[in-house]
């Protein structure tokens, strides 16, 4: 199969099961908000080292959000609820409680809730208040430079990890490029995080290591500098290799957000796009990249 | 929507005691059955039919027309469903009230949702005193539920308020929020004197301004914009009180009290200037 004169692989990327949850953090104006996002999603790349997954889904305009303040939507992945309540107490606390003017807000109607606000209310010392309207129970926590607003529970669902595909160039150049064209078409799709710096991975892992302390290692077979000393899977014309990682509220956001991105990923200077995975074992989902324009 | 339309017959002036005119009384009863409920009239003891003329069945509206001004304990202690009342309403209206809605195309008189735990009740006129209120004797007074008031309120609105909201549109009478527990209490108006007099937690919010000093039990802290309250007045605009941007936008006044109690109240004053 080819698009745009790029082929693309008969393979699948390989997907997990995780849990995900929706933050909106408002704030006075709209670098404020996002400068909370961005460090409440900072050093979330992998699950593997950094206890969760997350990135920033988008801009809210003001007239959407709880406190009609400019706002800013991230989404955070880890393996479990223990993982997430862990990891949305120091991302909340630390990056998004100190962040001036912020307030952050339940995004999702969860299966299960974890109360964050309410625990992290005791930074308050006794002298926070809450509210309560129509069953949203919110914190008032006070802070030097006025008020904390934090609600008391957010929602966890089901959420699928480890989306992927395999962007292989000519060059670097060209790979890098490209990897940009689909990052801007996937950041469109709502419901999906692309984790990595920029949305992108340089250096994709494969789950084995000669090391026997290490859980993962660098993925040879897409190296090109090992071309001649591994089991490489490049073609000759192939210089250069970009992973893009997605993680989404549902399956279908992932794959859409696949679709999106491959398709603009596709331009002069690609050889081929293809996806990684563990030959089906290890992983919930298969997304099967021709099955994506069926 | 199953509706029943009460009509009452002719003005009554003796206290009429109609706790039975409520969904929950009227759920799973034919139109026969709703006019034999017992109604108290005076010292005398009627029935639905005596007063009212009743038309339709079914619980999940009903529909009061009439001066029923002198008929008490409408959806009182009501858990579901809707009453629509086109006239004024006598006391105790949805006191005790759990869930549903009550509207009213009129005004209403004292102690209207008493204890309220839950549901909505929607004043198109003035209410009198006591407003979400606790019962003499009784320690918290409305535990839940919204009160939206588009006319003026009474003396002692919420006074011994656990939780829920009450807003009122035009002006609220002295001892607003009296001896609050907990709760949010939202004046579009100016304020009455001695609001919060010996409150313990809770917000009331002046928006229109005050009818007196606020009580020397009470201290300016700062002037600040609470993120919480353009949550609030977002919902109350949406609900359809006269919420403008600069309430939302601007700056508030906040003093804590009542420092003869607990002191962990507030009073919020928009900052007009």
């Amino acid at each position: 199969m080819f698009i745009n004169g790029v082929e693309i692989e008969d393979t699948f990327a390989e997907a997990f099961d995780m849990r995900g949850a929706r933050l909106i953090i408002t704030a006075a104006n709209q670098r404020w908000a996002m400068t909370a996002a961005q460090a409440a999603t900072g050093f979330a790349t992998s699950i593997i080292a950094c206890g969760c997954e997350a990135g920033i889904e988008g801009a809210i305009p003001a007239e959407e959000t709880p406190d009609g303040r400019p706002g800013v939507s991230i989404l955070v992945f880890t393996m479990g609820p223990k993982g997430m309540e862990d990891q949305l107490m120091r991302r909340v606390g630390q990056c998004i409680m100190t962040c001036p003017t912020t307030a952050c807000f339940n995004g999702l109607e969860g299966e299960k809730w974890l109360t964050i606000g309410g625990t992290l209310r005791y930074f308050g010392d006794g002298f926070q208040t809450s509210k309560l309207l129509e069953g949203r129970r919110f914190w008032r926590i006070p802070v030097m430079e006025g008020e904390f607003l934090v609600e008391e529970r957010f929602g966890i669902n089901k959420a699928v990890g480890g989306g992927n595909f395999l962007i292989l160039g000519e060059s670097s150049k060209s790979a890098l490029a490209a990897a940009e064209k689909a990052v801007e078409a996937m950041e469109k799709v709502r419901s999906v995080v692309m984790p990595f710096p920029g949305g992108i991975v340089r250096s994709g892992s494969k789950t084995t290591s000669k090391y026997k302390f290490l859980r993962a290692s660098t993925n040879d077979a897409y190296c090109p500098t090992l071309r001649h000393q591994t089991e490489s899977a490049l073609p000759e014309e192939v210089n250069s290799v970009l992973e893009i990682v997605i993680d989404g509220l549902d399956e279908e956001a992932v794959r859409e957000a696949t679709r999106a991105g491959i398709e603009a990923a596709c331009q002069t200077g690609i050889v081929r796009i293809s996806a990684g995975n563990y030959g089906g074992t290890l992983g919930q989902y298969q997304i099967h990249l021709w099955e994506l324009w069926k | 929507m199953s509706a029943t339309r009460l009509r009452l017959k002719q003005p009554v002036t003796l206290p009429v005691e109609a706790e039975s005119i409520s969904p929950d009384r009227f759920a799973g009863l034919g139109q026969e059955e709703v006019m034999a409920l017992p109604i108290l009239y005076g010292r005398r003891s009627l029935t639905v039919a005596d007063l009212f003329r009743v038309e339709g069945d079914g619980a999940e509206e009903i529909v009061v027309e009439g001066d029923l001004s002198h008929v008490k304990r409408i959806g009182q202690g009501m858990g579901q469903g809707q009453i629509t009342i086109h006239g004024d309403a006598g006391m105790h209206l949805g006191a005790n009230m759990r869930g549903g809605g009550i509207v009213i195309h009129g005004a209403v008189d004292a102690w209207a949702g008493a204890h309220m735990s839950g549901g909505l009740i929607r004043v198109l006129g003035n209410a009198g005193p006591m407003l979400g209120a606790a019962y003499p004797g009784e320690t918290r007074g409305m535990r839940g539920g919204i009160i939206l008031v588009s006319g003026n309120a009474g003396p002692r609105a919420g006074e011994r308020m656990r939780r829920g909201l009450i807003a009122v549109q035009g002006d609220l009478g002295e001892f607003a929020g009296a001896r609050m527990i907990a709760g949010s209490l939202f004046v579009f108006g100016r304020l009455g004197a001695r609001a919060g007099a010996g409150m313990k937690r809770g917000t009331i919010v002046a928006l229109g301004g005050l009818e007196d000093n606020l009580l020397p039990t009470f201290r300016y802290a700062c002037s600040y914009k609470p993120t919480f309250l353009r949550y609030y007045l977002r919902r109350l605009r949406e609900w359809g009180l006269p919420v403008v941007s600069e309430q939302v936008e601007g700056n508030f006044r906040r003093y804590t009290g009542d420092i003869t109690t607990l002191g962990k109240g507030e009073i919020l004053v928009h900052d007009q200037h």
